[in-house]
């Protein structure tokens, strides 16, 4: 899973029919301090996440878990919310 | 798996319902020799791991799955399994 800022919707009228009535969001990937890292993605929304919001994402065939259909074909879906940006904590080490 | 150092954690009230009471940790990937890499990541908690501990992270969704809610068919795709006590590398 990664965290990634939502900043944009994407619509397609032909798709895949389990994909009917799915949001399609593009997001993207941050690092720690919440900077962009890498390209945007396109991502399939399962919990209703809005254009702006901090989430966390997961990759690969467990993407496609949260919709009843497990056909949904997805690589790449929203499966949390993040409360806030001051909800991503890094405290300091305890190590060091 | 991959190494990684654990550099905080998440908090989300709305979430996958297979992710209540699991500790989100964010991670930075590290090089064997303990210097970050590019690659942040979120894995769920299996061991108890805490901010600073250098930990395998497992990237299988099944395995990852299992060890973290007792069940496999969860949406995640990495999990905290073993906090790494230190590498040994060849000179």
């Amino acid at each position: 899973m990664q965290l990634a800022r939502v900043i944009g919707t994407v619509v397609a009228t032909m798709k895949n029919e389990s994909l009917e009535g799915r949001t399609l969001l593009l997001i993207q990937t941050l690092n720690k301090d919440l900077a962009p890292a890498g390209k945007p993605l396109v991502a399939v929304d399962s919990v209703g996440a809005g254009v702006g919001e901090l989430v966390f994402w997961c990759r690969g065939k467990e993407a496609s878990f949260p919709f009843k259909r497990e056909d949904t074909p997805t690589d790449c879906t929203i499966i949390g919310i993040v409360d806030s940006d001051a909800h991503v904590n890094q405290r300091t080490s305890r190590t060091s | 798996m991959i190494l990684a150092k654990v550099v905080g954690n998440i908090v989300a009230t709305q979430k996958n319902q297979r992710y209540e009471n699991a500790r989100v940790m964010l991670c930075q990937q590290i090089t064997p020799e303990g210097e970050e890499l590019a690659y942040t990541v979120l894995a769920l908690d299996a061991v108890d791991a805490g901010i600073g501990d250098t930990v395998l992270i497992v990237q299988e969704g099944w395995s990852a799955s299992t060890v973290a809610t007792g069940k496999a068919g969860a949406a995640i795709d990495s999990a905290i399994v073993g906090v790494v006590d230190y590498v040994d590398l060849l000179k």
